[in-house]
């Protein structure tokens, strides 16, 4: 982070030459060296040494998912073999990574959110402790996509994480037991919790869920030693609840003006209108920001919130201390398709006339890939990594999505062909990136579907969406595919399709070897600089899972995942829901029914190694 | 709410529903007498102590099931009160699939409205007082044609939406049965 500070010193000046979006953004393209994909190309920042843990999802506060062991390699992976498994007793969609720290491996389920420790110092890794938080078995009923977790952050000893039914939980790593516990969400409202906190500079960042339930968006920080509430900043709603004060400084027109937050919603409107925080965090802490996306405004049908519907469906910088918004960029404004803005926001350092410069790579789920100065919010390229219909682009002078008019979904018009499909080019399932090979691994899907609109009524407490949809296989027919995605030369290095969508994030690792799972169950280990097919192990029930790289206390070098399909993909086989209805979950089921003779609920983690 | 008050409403509501029934009594288009479409079951997961017959059919029963009028406007209900946000047109979603033959809480309409008005404990709202009892029972009679098993004469012919399952005159009938999934 040290080396992150002298460049933004070292490279301020350069900059303020590049006033222009455009202008940079072609000089970038032109000056970036072709046959140098590599260390030349970007380097991770805010990453210190690789201690062989796995601390927290995202790997780092860069959210790289990166890790620097290298004994796995495109020479060797083939010998990869299982070392012990752990049955999770749960047939829930597991979409959570395992964790480990010092000799331990931390697990936490979805619903009902057990949180295992395993010993991976003995043979087998026998279970230390396991924590059971008993959350309401109501909020299943709750949570729009499966009852899911997406994993627990370890820090200063502690391991926290989130129950389905909006608690906050602090519990001792060495003995399982509750520090603090702190309501943030409250079920009756429709909220839940299904994120993973980030911990940061003594902060523990959470966010709710609930888009489809018409709550009202926050993201909330706790003191870490305490749980404490230290602020909470709402998605939308005037500005002193959305903490907008002085510092707020959106790179772009479109985000500037008083109570956007209330003025961009008809009236009261705002109070339905999501926004949620359910996916990723990262942290910045040379520039002591924190930057997360917004989910979709409630409800789906559009026609019911005329105006940009203020801060949904965007990302915001905060300061972590104090939670004030230093910018937001709307990039879905009066979003259409529930294209949340929820995905990862990977740092990276990328070179930029003769230094370099700190940006957010953010796979967008309205299907284009952002690189964004991370100081500003400026959105220095905008690429389509997948088949886009729905808009025709970003302008980049005013940073304004440009939408299909045709695509525009009205109360009794069926729009069909709408690409990407709801779920979106890519939904939560994180990419992860090298700076081996300058490459962005990002899983994701190639869907697209019918859609009407209807008035949906606000109960609270139950779903809030207003739409039938029916998803469908995009262009070419694969439902997914695993794309090494190059920010530099915009364009994909390789791609894979697959046949069913890619709801597992990535793993790279300095070996390069990348690793992924399929909703079928193959865990597939492939080359990082071409995509070849190295290895692939089939898992009892399909993978969601986050896979994770940590060294073992022998010193080796491991890769675990958690298998157990589930989640919006997975909903027809962990929920058992009927294939003859197309608009189930959302529309989902249309597109995966032959899901449920390819593989079967279940929750098991799996460790592999190299024989050793 | 005083007791009093309370008996003044159920009288009332019984007076409503005879005169509905009254009202209503030439437009029922059964194909078979009621016995015979009624599932008499019971719960089909309930173990009676000691052997013995279910409880017999709440007599409200023959008011709303197979009541073409009574389904249509139970469907209506299902869409506005935001049932199909989580079980769809009946393949489910955040709730389970109403459309198969699962039935975790059974598929007596009686049953179906007690889980309607009561809510169960995975996830289903309690919707007493939110609806009256009239509108549960119309409810629980449109989800009896999710899987068929009124009478076809008294279901809609047309699919729901864009791209809802096949109508209902077309949707196969199901025998309820218990449910293997305890959770969920």
């Amino acid at each position: 982070m040290t080396q992150m500070s002298r460049f933004l010193v070292s490279v301020g000046s350069v900059l303020l030459l590049c006033s222009l979006a455009s202008a940079c953004q072609r000089k970038t393209t032109e000056t970036t060296p072709a046959a140098a994909p590599g260390k030349a190309a970007s380097a991770q920042s805010a990453v210190s040494a690789d201690n062989g843990n796995w601390e927290m999802p995202g790997k780092n506060y860069a959210s790289t998912r990166f890790s620097a062991l290298n004994e796995i390699t495109p020479a060797n992976a083939n010998r990869l073999g299982v070392v012990f498994t752990f049955s999770t007793a749960t047939t829930h969609g597991f979409e959570a990574p395992p964790l480990v720290v010092d000799g331990t491996m931390y697990l936490i389920t979805p619903y009902p959110n057990y949180l295992y420790a395993l010993d991976l110092t003995q043979p087998g890794a026998p279970a230390k402790w396991v924590f059971k938080p008993k959350p309401a078995a109501a909020s299943q009923g709750v949570a729009c996509c499966g009852p899911v977790n997406r994993g627990a952050a370890y820090s200063n000893g502690r391991i926290i994480f989130n129950t389905l039914d909006g608690f906050t939980i602090s519990v001792d790593a060495k003995s399982g037991q509750q520090v603090w516990r702190t309501a943030v969400a409250n079920m009756q409202k429709g909220e839940t919790i299904t994120m993973a906190p980030l911990v940061a500079a003594g902060k523990v960042l959470v966010g709710d869920s609930g888009g489809e339930m018409g709550v009202r968006g926050s993201l909330t920080a706790l003191d870490e030693a305490t749980g404490k509430v230290a602020w909470k900043a709402f998605t939308t709603g005037p500005d002193k609840d959305v903490l907008i004060g002085p510092r707020f400084k959106p790179f772009y027109p479109m985000d500037r003006g008083k109570d956007l937050g209330v003025k961009s919603w008809p009236p009261d409107a705002w109070k339905t209108g999501g926004g949620t925080v359910w996916g990723w965090i990262s942290y910045d802490p040379g520039l002591g920001l924190i930057y997360y996306g917004t989910s979709n405004p409630g409800p789906w049908n559009p026609d019911q919130r005329p105006g940009d519907n203020k801060w949904t469906a965007g990302i915001f910088a905060r300061d972590v201390n104090t939670g004030e918004a230093v910018w937001f960029y709307q990039s879905t404004p009066h979003d259409l398709f529930d294209y949340d803005d929820i995905n990862e926001s990977i740092l990276a350092d990328i070179p930029w006339g003769n230094g370099r410069r700190p940006v957010l790579l953010r796979p967008d789920r309205n299907g284009y890939f952002y690189v964004m100065d991370r100081r500003t919010g400026q959105v220095l390229s905008a690429t389509p990594y997948g088949y886009i219909n729905t808009t025709r682009g970003i302008d980049l002078r005013s940073g304004r999505l440009v939408y299909a008019a045709e695509k525009e979904p009205k109360p009794g018009r069926v729009v069909r062909n709408i690409c990407p499909a709801s779920p979106g080019m890519k939904d939560w399932n994180p990419a992860a990136f090298s700076p081996a090979t300058g490459l962005v691994y990002i899983p994701h899907n190639n869907l697209c579907q019918d859609q009407v609109v209807m008035e949906a009524n606000y109960i609270s407490g139950t779903p809030f969406v207003g739409a039938d949809v029916k998803m469908y296989a995009g262009p070419g027919g694969n439902r997914g595919v695993f794309t090494a995605w190059d920010p530099m030369k915009r364009r994909a290095a390789w791609e894979i399709k697959e046949d069913l969508p890619v709801w597992s994030p990535a793993l790279a690792t300095a070996g390069n070897v990348v690793f992924y799972g399929t909703m079928d169950g193959w865990f597939k280990a492939v080359d990082a600089r071409s995509g070849r097919l190295l290895w692939r192990f089939k898992a009892g029930s399909g993978i969601i899972g986050q896979p994770i790289s940590y060294r073992g206390p022998d010193g080796h070098q491991y890769i675990a995942v958690v298998a157990g399909v589930g989640g919006w993909a997975g909903a027809v086989v962990a929920g058992k829901l009927d294939t003859r209805d197309p608009t189930a979950a959302l529309g989902f089921v249309n597109a995966v029914k032959d899901l449920t003779t390819k593989t079967t609920a279940g929750g098991m983690l799996y460790v592999f190694a190299l024989p050793h | 709410m005083s007791s009093r008050f309370r008996t003044s409403c159920a009288f009332a509501l019984v007076v409503a529903l005879a005169m509905t029934g009254c009202n209503r009594e030439e437009r029922h288009s059964r194909s078979k007498p009621l016995g015979e479409t009624v599932d008499t079951g019971a719960s089909p997961d309930t173990i009676i102590p000691g052997g013995g017959t279910p409880q017999p059919l709440d007599p409200r029963a023959a008011l709303y099931d197979n009541n073409s009028p009574a389904i249509a406007e139970g469907q209506q209900l299902f869409n506005k009160m935001n049932c199909v946000g989580c079980h769809s047109h009946g393949g489910g979603g955040m709730g389970p699939a109403l459309m198969d033959d699962e039935w975790r809480y059974g598929g007596r309409i009686d049953q179906i409205a007690a889980t309607i008005a009561e809510g169960r404990p995975n996830g289903m709202p309690s919707w007493r007082g939110k609806l009256t009892e009239d509108q549960i029972w119309k409810i629980a009679a449109y989800v009896r044609t999710l899987s068929g098993l009124p009478s076809k004469d008294v279901v809609g012919s047309r699919s729901e939406g864009i791209s809802g399952p096949t109508p209902q005159t077309l949707t196969p009938h199901q025998q309820p049965r218990p449910s293997d999934t305890a959770e969920q």
